[in-house]
């Protein structure tokens, strides 16, 4: 993915670019075989992991409605709940800020960096900061950042952007991982083990956090009632970046809170059955403070980011709204056939996959975004596992709504409304409609078409380059049952 | 690990005496003889069929493509074309789909839609379901797979009727090829706006039907087998897909099966 560094004062995020690319992305990873396997292979992988750890299929379904009804109830009540969320972390002593855009973000987590003269960074797995680029926002500060998820690290070695929301290095192969090393590690001996490459991996993370002053992390969960900030991860490195330095932020959209305690234990169940396989992941993190005098460990001050970046625009819909459950599990990812084929970068998008198709027109606008809704034939996979049953597909056909309509410039109307909208082609529709609904109209036409098949070109643009051309039958189905019918009478 | 689909939700009929056929805009025009031995198979088994003849499209393409307008108006003109309260039969589990579970949120202000989408029945489910069917097979012994489309799997439940029909032939061994559920990559429009990815799509969905060893392989979307068929023509395979009406018949009528073997197979 060709994103663009970053300019600070360009107000447009990155990703607008890279997103209007997609099909020029889309060309080139769909070339890359390798690319191609590596991605068949991991996603066959995580599909059967998932499988395993539902073995039935009622339990599934009655947790994911559960589900469902705890982030809908949240989302009823989001106005409430971020306010109740912001009190209960004052009282608990942790700064809240709000940006509504990824600027905002950015400069909010610059100025606390600065005011506490941080200068060595680690940051955990936050897909929110990938979103604000804070990385490249912080570097231009002349601070020096450093992922501390091993597939974050690969991902920022190669100077990359994740490809996946759970497993941003997904893309590489153990082959090219060890490439990296060779060329970015000094003194790596190099082997393609993957053991010994993740453990070359953590002896370098682990330094790297002894000697940290701040700790950046994302947020799985929020939890209004006691104001706990609950972090999901496998490597501890979200618990170091939490811990170790005198100064966490953290930094999460503003859809992550939930209402009570008692909400987290079936979500987190399904999150990590639904992301990894896993019954519980390695790490969980629950924060609700910074260090009090009395303890040893623990940073001296933690902040909360929450931002909105386009996500009150889905909120003021009722059905996008629901795009706004998601709890970032990857499984619709993992199971969708146009994902495991072209991969996540060619998306250009922040989030790749089916999520990333509905969430990213309200961060990035329909008109950058305006080839997702359309890649998908609306097989159904994602919706079928989402776990939190997010109708992503209705949320598509919704959007190609959006997508072609006429734009009334209403400020209700979403950014970008009718961006993809072309004469020519809201003008076919229009004819079709006609015909389709005049049957007599039908029938000549259809008269036309099995008439004159002989003439049906061999070539039918992108249909003709792997299939050959249907051919009209020599006579209709209309008309062969009313001759049918003539000949029994 | 049984998969809950529309069907275990839904309340069948006693066998009526007469139906309607929805034939598809798709089976009119390119692949008529899947209506027609629909038609024929239904009648042996003591249904009476009527084909109202301003039916034209379901409206799925411009639906899909985020017309809804467009697709509104030609709905309307469907459900006018069936005003006797029979079951409808339809020959395509996408456009089954489409009518019966989309058409409530496209049309929800119009009368009578409810109605009109509890009496849709895609080809297999009204077989099973309705007409509680037993085949006799007259065929030779042969192994075929089955596609299913992906709103006929996920919407309809179709790949469970499907294969409960197939399995009552005795002489068919059905075989499950590796990619049976996933996507062949056709959705319509997006076959043609993303020409590119459906093509790697449907290049694993015929490798997977190709690599099953089968003689054939049936379906009950000519949306999907358009596609595949297609793919598999281009490539110089000789497998094709049929429609399981086609086939049924076929299999259970002594002389169906000499003069129709090659139905649809384009
Ligand atoms: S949309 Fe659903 S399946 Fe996809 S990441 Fe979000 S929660 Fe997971």
């Amino acid at each position: 993915m060709s994103v663009n560094q970053y300019v600070p004062d360009n107000k447009e995020s990155k990703y607008a670019d890279s997103a209007r690319a997609f099909r020029q992305n889309v060309a080139k990873d769909l070339a890359d075989e390798q690319l191609r396997s590596n991605f068949h292979g991991a996603m066959n992988y995580l599909m059967d992991k998932r499988k395993a750890s539902f073995p039935s299929s009622d339990e599934l379904e009655t947790l994911r409605q559960q589900c469902k009804l705890i982030k809908q109830r949240a989302l009823v009540k989001l106005p409430l709940l971020l306010e109740q969320l912001e009190n209960k972390l004052h009282e608990n002593g942790i700064q809240v800020h709000w940006a509504e855009t990824i600027n905002d973000a950015n400069e909010i987590i610059a100025q606390i960096i600065e005011s506490k003269n941080g200068k060595n960074i680690v940051k955990g797995k936050s897909m929110v900061s990938e979103e604000t680029a804070l990385n490249d926002y912080l570097q231009a500060r002349n601070m020096e950042i450093l992922e501390s998820d091993m597939g974050e690290y690969i991902v920022q070695l190669a100077k990359e952007h994740p490809s996946h929301i759970i497993m941003p290095a997904i893309h590489q192969n153990k082959k090219q991982v060890a490439d990296l090393f060779a060329e970015h590690v000094k003194g790596f001996e190099y082997t393609t083990d993957v053991d010994t490459l993740i453990g070359e991996g953590r002896r370098i993370l682990r330094d790297k956090f002894s000697r940290a002053d701040v700790g950046i992390t994302g947020v799985n969960f929020a939890v209004a009632e006691t104001g706990t900030i609950c972090l999901v991860e496998n490597e501890g490195n979200g618990q170091m970046s939490s811990a170790v330095p005198d100064l966490h932020i953290a930094i999460t959209g503003i859809e992550k809170v939930v209402e009570f305690l008692e909400d987290i234990p079936p979500l987190l169940s399904l999150l990590t059955r639904s992301a990894t396989g896993q019954a519980i992941t390695t790490y969980f993190n629950m924060i609700t403070k910074p260090r009090k005098s009395d303890e040893k460990d623990g940073p001296e001050e933690v902040h909360l980011v929450l931002l909105d970046n386009g996500r009150s625009q889905a909120f003021a819909d009722e059905e996008l709204r629901q795009t706004l459950q998601c709890i970032r599990c990857g499984a619709c990812m993992n199971h969708c056939p146009v994902y495991t084929r072209i991969g996540g970068h060619a998306y250009g998008t922040v989030y790749p996959g089916p999520i990333g198709k509905i969430i990213s027109p309200h961060q990035l606008g329909i008109e950058a975004t305006k080839d997702l809704p359309t890649a998908s034939s609306l097989c159904g996979a994602c919706g079928e596992v989402c776990p939190v049953k997010i109708p992503i597909p209705q949320i598509l056909q919704r959007l190609r709504v959006e997508s072609v309509k006429k734009p009334t410039g209403s400020p209700k109307e979403l950014k970008g409304t009718g961006a993809n909208r072309k004469t020519t082609e809201a003008l076919t529709w229009q004819v079709w409609s006609f015909i389709h609904r005049h049957p007599n109209i039908y029938a000549v036409s259809m008269w036309f078409a099995t008439r004159l098949r002989a003439l049906v070109p061999n070539k039918l643009g992108a249909w003709t380059r792997v299939r050959s051309a249907p051919k009209p039958a020599a006579k209709t189905l209309h008309e062969r049952i009313k001759l049918r019918t003539e000949e029994a009478s | 690990m049984s998969e809950l689909n529309s069907q275990h939700l839904r309340k069948y009929p006693a066998k009526p005496k007469q139906v309607y056929l929805y034939g598809t805009c798709l089976a009119d025009v390119l692949f008529p003889d899947s209506g027609i031995d629909a038609i024929e198979f239904l009648e042996l088994h003591g249904v009476e069929v009527i084909y109202p003849q301003g039916q034209t499209c379901c409206g799925q393409p411009a639906y899909n493509s985020g017309y809804n307008e467009e697709a509104k108006s030609v709905a309307l003109q469907q459900i006018a074309q069936f005003p006797l309260d029979i079951p409808i039969v339809i020959i395509s589990g996408s456009c089954g789909g489409m009518m019966r579970h989309h058409y409530p949120s496209l049309l929800k202000d119009e009368p009578g839609v409810d109605a009109f989408c509890e009496r849709i029945f895609e080809f297999t489910e009204f077989l099973v379901h309705v007409l509680k069917i037993k085949l006799t097979d007259k065929g030779e012994p042969e192994k075929i797979a089955l596609h299913t489309s992906c709103a006929a799997r996920r919407e309809m439940g179709v790949h469970i009727t499907g294969t409960q029909l197939i399995k009552q032939l005795d002489n068919v061994e059905l075989v499950v090829h590796q990619q049976e559920k996933e996507c062949c990559g056709f959705g319509g429009t997006f076959a043609v706006k993303h020409g590119d990815i459906s093509a790697a799509m449907v290049a694993d969905k015929s490798a997977s039907l190709v690599a099953a060893d089968v003689v054939k392989y049936v379906s009950a979307d000519w949306g999907c087998m358009m596609n595949i068929n297609g793919a598999l023509e281009y490539q110089n395979q000789s497998l094709r897909g049929q429609h399981i009406a086609t086939y049924l018949l076929n299999r259970t009528n002594d002389k169906a099966v000499s003069n129709k073997d090659n139905a649809d197979e384009r």
